[in-house]
């Protein structure tokens, strides 16, 4: 299985010869990112940054984190293995739920409890819905997952005796680390602090499984088969079964998110199930450049920033998100990174 | 008796609107390989131009049969029009791009419609439902139906027949089906496929808007309309076969009929019951019932 060869055009859209002397800077900036990110709670009176740190910017932070996380998870799908899938709403959602049915019929309020539900019903979800889906590639692919994903959100909606309907469930703060963390104190110093940490080791973890996954044979074997379907079955690759280890793998971390979603916003309502949400994660990935391993992180948490400014600013934001969405794929489809990998090798060319 | 026909009526309405929707969507992939994800936008953006045309030519107060022949091809032609500059402007540059794309750049313009309407009409519904009224109810087997209704019925018949006609018995349906069978050789044999491109767009377009300005009297103008469309259209297609006319009309018929008994009988799972028809049809006949694989 280690043994996958690319031919020649695939190494050059994985652009991996052009990338590689590039990761050395690329690990020092995100080294230093993420001690920034570990240090951000104790630089609110720092002078430049200080404003970055103050606890309503560290909520929106962990807002992107989480965002990062599911578009990451999501590019498994359309930047590894070449599947376009707009049903990822239900893992999200799904997970969410899970968490909010937890609370409301068990009573339990520990976070390990609603990501431990919400990644066992993301699992089996992607597990069902994946074993049909990845019959299928390109545009019915992407109909037949939204068309599952609308499955679970007409019965969000329906049951409302179960899940509230439109309403939707709250979800309390949760004790942490098995109740080590209790609930005590108020809510925006929770989320703001302890829960900001909670969500940044998870999202590191989730950054590094899903790097040495990427990296992988597995991965590899991932990109063969987006790039040249049948070169990859005459290499000996299964490539439905690698389809389905994708889609259920995607799934699970997308359903992560989710999990860390539900007490951060504190109420799961059927929007998070809506094929429409599945395509703000979409977006988030575009947006970041989903020809790239980093590209779905900065998507988004670019994305939050631009939904939370840009709903304030004005009322027909979503125009403006469809305005960038076009402007993306007409001239600048390799996203936010795409603009950053332009940018030095314009300096390299200077030196 | 009189509860079952009107229901059967009920649910031939729904399939009628349906078909014009998906039959549109259909007829664009058939010849262009595109699946637009805008196109509910433009079923919308029909049903608004019909109520603000309605309520600009005849007031609030009434309203008579006669506007509706008027207003219905004006705003069947305004959402014709959208779609011959759209097609030329966004989607040519992607054909020869992957096909995710497209689905990404209709997916931003359905985003950029949908507020563009909220933009111009505003967020409260639009209604004309004394144009309905005027229309008055038909009595048939001891049971009472609105006549609008049967016009609508009537009315989506009328452009199947119309549409297969066109499709399969003029010169330009000729050069559609060739264009659509296969490109190149359509364009090595004389046939300029950019202007079939845009006539076959904005022909869909021009269905998707006659849907839209038909059901206004019934049901009015609302925000979300198009998106709640666009699914239900994906769901005729992927029954019927996407790509296929035939299909569409076939699919409107199921979906209709099915989503009509769902309501009387459970209405909780009415959205579930259509969404897993389909994945079941795809998973069984991945092309569809009537499609060509």
């Amino acid at each position: 299985m280690s043994s996958v060869q690319h031919s020649p055009d695939a190494a050059l859209t994985l652009g991996t010869a052009r990338d590689a002397h590039r990761i050395r800077p690329a690990l020092w900036y995100t080294a230093a990112l993420a001690l920034l990110a570990l240090l951000l709670p104790f630089l609110e009176g720092v002078p430049v940054i200080g404003w970055l740190a103050s606890p309503f910017q560290r909520i929106q932070l962990t807002y992107g984190l989480v965002f990062s996380i599911a578009a990451l998870a999501f590019n498994l799908l359309l930047g590894y293995t070449g599947l376009l899938s707009f049903g990822h709403a239900a893992f999200f959602g799904g997970a969410a739920y899970a968490a909010g049915l937890l609370v409301k019929y068990l009573h339990v309020y520990s976070m390990e409890g609603f990501l431990l539900a919400g990644l066992t019903s993301a699992l089996v979800l992607a597990a069902v819905f994946g074993s049909v889906c990845v019959r299928y590639t390109r545009i019915f692919f992407s109909i037949l997952t939204l068309a599952l994903s609308q499955v679970l959100w007409a019965l969000a909606l329906k049951f409302f005796w179960i899940t509230n309907g439109t309403d939707g469930l709250s979800i309390p703060t949760p004790t942490l680390l098995w109740g080590l963390v209790g609930t005590s104190g108020d809510k925006v110093r929770f989320l703001s602090f302890t829960y900001y940490y909670y969500v940044l080791v998870i999202f590191f973890v989730c950054v590094a499984v899903m790097g040495v996954i990427a990296a992988s044979p597995f991965g590899k074997a991932l990109q063969a088969i987006r790039d040249n379907e049948v070169r990859a079955q005459f290499v000996g690759i299964g490539v439905r079964r690698y389809r389905w280890y994708a889609f259920v793998i995607s799934g699970a971390f997308t359903g992560v998110a989710g999990a860390l979603f539900a007490p951060l916003n504190g109420l799961t309502t059927p929007d998070i199930l809506h094929w429409t949400f599945s395509g703000k994660i979409v977006f988030m990935t575009v947006l970041g450049g989903f020809k790239s391993f980093i590209g779905p992180i900065l998507g988004g948490i670019a994305y939050n920033y631009l939904e939370t400014y840009v709903i304030k600013t004005t009322e027909y934001w979503q125009m403006l998100l469809g305005i960038i969405l076009v402007a993306l794929v007409l001239v600048m489809p390799r996203g936010i990174v795409g603009v950053f990998a332009w940018g030095s090798r314009r300096e390299q060319r200077n030196r | 008796m009189d509860v079952l026909l009107a229901q059967l009526l009920n649910s031939l309405l729904y399939a009628a609107v349906l078909f014009l929707i998906a039959g549109g969507l259909s007829l664009i992939y058939g010849v262009m390989r595109i699946v637009n994800l805008a196109h509910g936008s433009l079923f919308a953006l029909g049903a608004y131009v019909m109520a603000w045309g309605v309520s600009r030519v005849a007031g609030a107060s009434g309203a008579e049969p006669a506007y509706l022949i008027v207003l219905l091809p004006v705003a069947a032609a305004a959402v014709g029009a959208t779609g011959a500059v759209v097609e030329p402007l966004f989607l040519r540059p992607l054909y020869a791009r992957a096909e995710e794309y497209q689905l990404l750049l209709t997916f931003g313009l359905l985003l950029i419609l949908e507020d563009a309407m909220r933009y111009v009409w505003g967020a409260t519904p639009l209604t004309v439902s004394p144009l309905w009224a005027s229309f008055g109810s038909l009595h048939v087997l001891g049971a009472t139906y609105p006549r609008y209704n049967v016009v609508v019925i009537l009315l989506g018949l009328a452009a199947a027949i119309l549409l297969w006609a066109f499709v399969f018995k003029t010169r330009f349906g000729v050069m559609l089906r060739a264009t659509s069978q296969n490109r190149r050789m359509a364009a090595a044999l004389g046939i300029n496929v950019s202007a079939v491109y845009v006539q076959a767009f904005a022909l869909g377009c021009v269905m998707a808007g006659l849907a839209g300005a038909v059901i206004v009297p019934i049901q009015g103008a609302v925000l979300g309309m198009g998106v709640d469309a666009l699914i239900l259209a994906f769901v005729v297609v992927v029954i019927g076969g996407l790509g296929s006319l035939e299909g569409a009309l076939v699919g409107a018929l199921i979906v209709g009929l099915v989503r009509t008994i769902a309501i009387q009988y459970f209405p909780e799972l009415e959205l579930a019951v259509l969404y897993l028809i389909a994945a079941v049809v795809l998973i069984t006949r991945p092309a569809g019932l009537l499609g060509r694989a």
